[in-house]
């Protein structure tokens, strides 16, 4: 009687784990379907930027590249505009980060306050920005009017201040307990003394996850820099130098005449596709060789600050 | 979960503080340290408002607000009425904006429902990671890796087509009209299903696991758990999204198309926001930039409050 129990336990268990390893396997299949699409054509470029240009004309180069060479890179490295960009995009990453953080960090910290008087105002003035704006052209007047155009400064104060990011350090500090700033009053500190030497060290989770949002922001854009700098070669950014290389292959790409004409111009096997490859694997390098070490810090203040958007 | 509401409103009750003279002086160290960044918005965030009044005029920069001649509605009326150009761009527009949402939505619900499925943490983990990466490329970076992807000479795609037997020879996808829209919705799908799908993470961790248990007990599969549990679990938190970017379908066009946009595609390809930069910009045309402005932000509005509004009638989640 027993035994025949467990034997038909044995059965069940058997089809349960039958279906189960069916989904677990179809599930897995799947999300390998997803990993290749989103890495492939990422390597795919890589392979392309170390491949003779000409040879990578005939196809057929997946994950390694077939004739090496590093023509590509040296030809995008040689481009002075390319080397200027690199520079600027770093210093106002750099500067954009620190002066845009700390600005929103003490906004946050004065509207968190629930004794201020005017905290819900202020933070109504901010949050409206998000769904009304000028729109591109007055914003463009203004700032031709306040003499932003070629000045690296239309880099930085036009977005001083975010509300989105200002929404979520402030949900961050309204979860510290208020018993803070109490205690630290009686002992005769000010607010700015409470925001520096509490708050601060306190918000460092939430903000490393600003920190990393302005910085991608800024790495990445190129918009001003057309808008703006468009005629100062000396204020050009690694993004804006790379849309130039896409948009002047944009109506040709696939034209080999034009790519053997280029090459041999330069006398070395390169095209315009396959620098343009070279220039995209440089400019989303820093990205992505830092991206493992950052990655935990956005989820984590994500959740944290219980926002996203 | 009510214990902690309760808290909270005693709290916010406890500091309620009117507006006195004396309350003023002991918190003056916030309000001086508040006026720059009350100056700082109204100047970059509310004074360009002004500018719409160029809407209404025939501006030039020459004569400033006051002196431009006022024309009324002209702008508009050359936008909708005298020019059947920028119908097809509200159209694009349009479409695109939808196809992004529609496909962004349900790309993000399926990839967090499949992901919740995996139960090792390491496979997990490593998929997430992956899964978010494309988010923080630039569009550029996006569109060069695209172009090569969708390249004529020996671009992973066309070599796939070829080989099945789709196509007898590569094509050069960015020449076909009709390719377009779905090359922009799957280079929008790419970069960001993995960053979408964190929310839907975090809503699915906050479904009470009891229910799973229970429907374990009462048979319930994997897929019927999916489809009962967490899918309405997350309801809310899809509403909510929802409404977020039904106000912005519209602007939800500019740098892939300006990027990816060729003469032969342009009639597919225009947004609003390329056409404001055309005129506005590129021909100092500000009146009629100013004015597709507008009518971009009037129609966002409306979006919100429509959306609002139906949800408010279907008794689901709502933004106010």
């Amino acid at each position: 009687m027993e035994a025949t129990n467990i034997i038909y336990k044995k059965k069940r268990n058997k089809s349960i784990s039958m279906s189960r390893l069916i989904v677990s396997l179809i599930i897995g299949l799947v999300l390998t379907g997803f990993v290749v699409i989103t890495i492939y054509p990422i390597l795919n470029t890589l392979a392309l930027s170390f491949n003779d240009g000409l040879d990578a004309l005939r196809g057929g180069i997946h994950l390694w590249p077939r004739k090496w060479t590093l023509a590509n890179y040296r030809t995008v490295l040689h481009k002075e505009s390319i080397m200027t960009g690199f520079y600027i995009s770093v210093l106002r990453t750099v500067v954009a980060t620190v002066v845009q953080l700390s600005l929103t960090a003490l906004i946050s910290f004065i509207i968190s306050r629930k004794r201020f008087l005017f905290a819900k105002q202020i933070s109504v003035l901010y949050v409206m920005t998000m769904y009304v704006s000028g729109g591109l052209i007055p914003g463009f007047l203004l700032n031709k009017m306040l003499g932003m155009t070629n000045s690296f400064w239309v880099y930085i104060i036009p977005g001083l201040v975010s509300a989105f990011n200002m929404l979520v350090i402030r949900t961050y500090m309204n979860g510290l307990p208020d018993s803070l700033e109490e205690s630290a009053q009686i002992d005769g500190a000010g607010y700015f003394k409470i925001f520096v030497k509490i708050y601060v060290p306190l918000c460092k989770p939430v903000f490393a996850t600003i920190a990393l949002f302005i910085a991608v922001g800024q790495w990445n854009s190129w918009f001003d820099t057309m808008l703006y700098n468009r005629m100062n070669v000396n204020l050009t950014v690694l993004q804006y130098e790379l849309m130039k290389l896409l948009s002047s292959v944009s109506q040709l790409s696939g034209d080999a005449n034009q790519s053997a004409q280029s090459a041999s111009s330069t006398a070395v096997q390169v095209t315009t596709t396959s620098v343009r490859s070279a220039a995209t694997i440089l400019t989303c390098l820093p990205i992505i060789a830092l991206y493992p070490f950052l990655q935990r810090y956005f989820v984590t203040g994500l959740t944290i600050g219980g926002v996203k958007e | 979960m009510t214990g902690v509401k309760r808290i909270k409103a005693e709290r916010v009750k406890n500091v309620k503080v009117k507006i006195t003279w004396k309350e003023m002086v002991k918190q003056k160290e916030l309000i001086l340290l508040s006026v720059p960044f009350v100056v700082y918005i109204l100047l970059f965030g509310y004074a360009p408002l002004i500018g719409w009044v160029m809407a209404f005029q025939k501006y030039k920069p020459a004569l400033g607000f006051f002196h431009s001649k006022f024309i009324g509605l002209d702008s508009f009326k050359f936008l909708f009425v005298d020019n059947p150009d920028f119908i097809r761009v509200i159209r694009n527009t349009l479409a695109m904006g939808v196809i992004n949402l529609v496909l962004g939505t349900v790309f993000a619900i399926g990839f967090a429902l499949i992901l919740n499925e995996v139960v090792h943490k390491t496979p997990k983990k490593i998929v997430q990671t992956v899964s978010y990466l494309p988010h923080f490329l630039s569009m550029i970076v996006v569109c060069g890796i695209l172009k090569d992807a969708l390249s004529i000479d020996g671009g992973i795609v066309n070599e796939i087509l070829v080989k099945v037997n789709i196509l007898s020879e590569p094509i050069n996808f960015f020449t076909y009209k009709s390719l377009f829209w779905p090359i922009v919705g799957f280079a929008n799908v790419w970069k960001e299903t993995g960053w979408n799908s964190i929310i839907y993470l975090a809503a699915i961790t906050a479904i009470n696991p009891d229910l799973y248990e229970a429907a374990s007990i009462d048979g319930a599969g994997r897929l019927r758990k999916m489809w009962n549990i967490t899918l309405p679990g997350i309801k809310p938190t899809i509403f909510i999204l929802l409404l977020i970017s039904v106000g912005g379908v519209l602007n939800a066009g500019f740098e892939i198309q300006y990027l990816l946009g060729n003469g032969l595609v342009q009639s597919v390809s225009q947004t609003i926001d390329i056409y404001v930069l055309k005129f506005g910009i590129s021909q100092n045309n500000y009146s009629i930039g100013t004015a597709a402005g507008i009518f971009r932000s009037m129609v966002s509005i409306i979006l919100i409050f429509l959306a609002n509004s139906a949800a408010r009638a279907a008794d689901e989640e709502r933004l106010f």
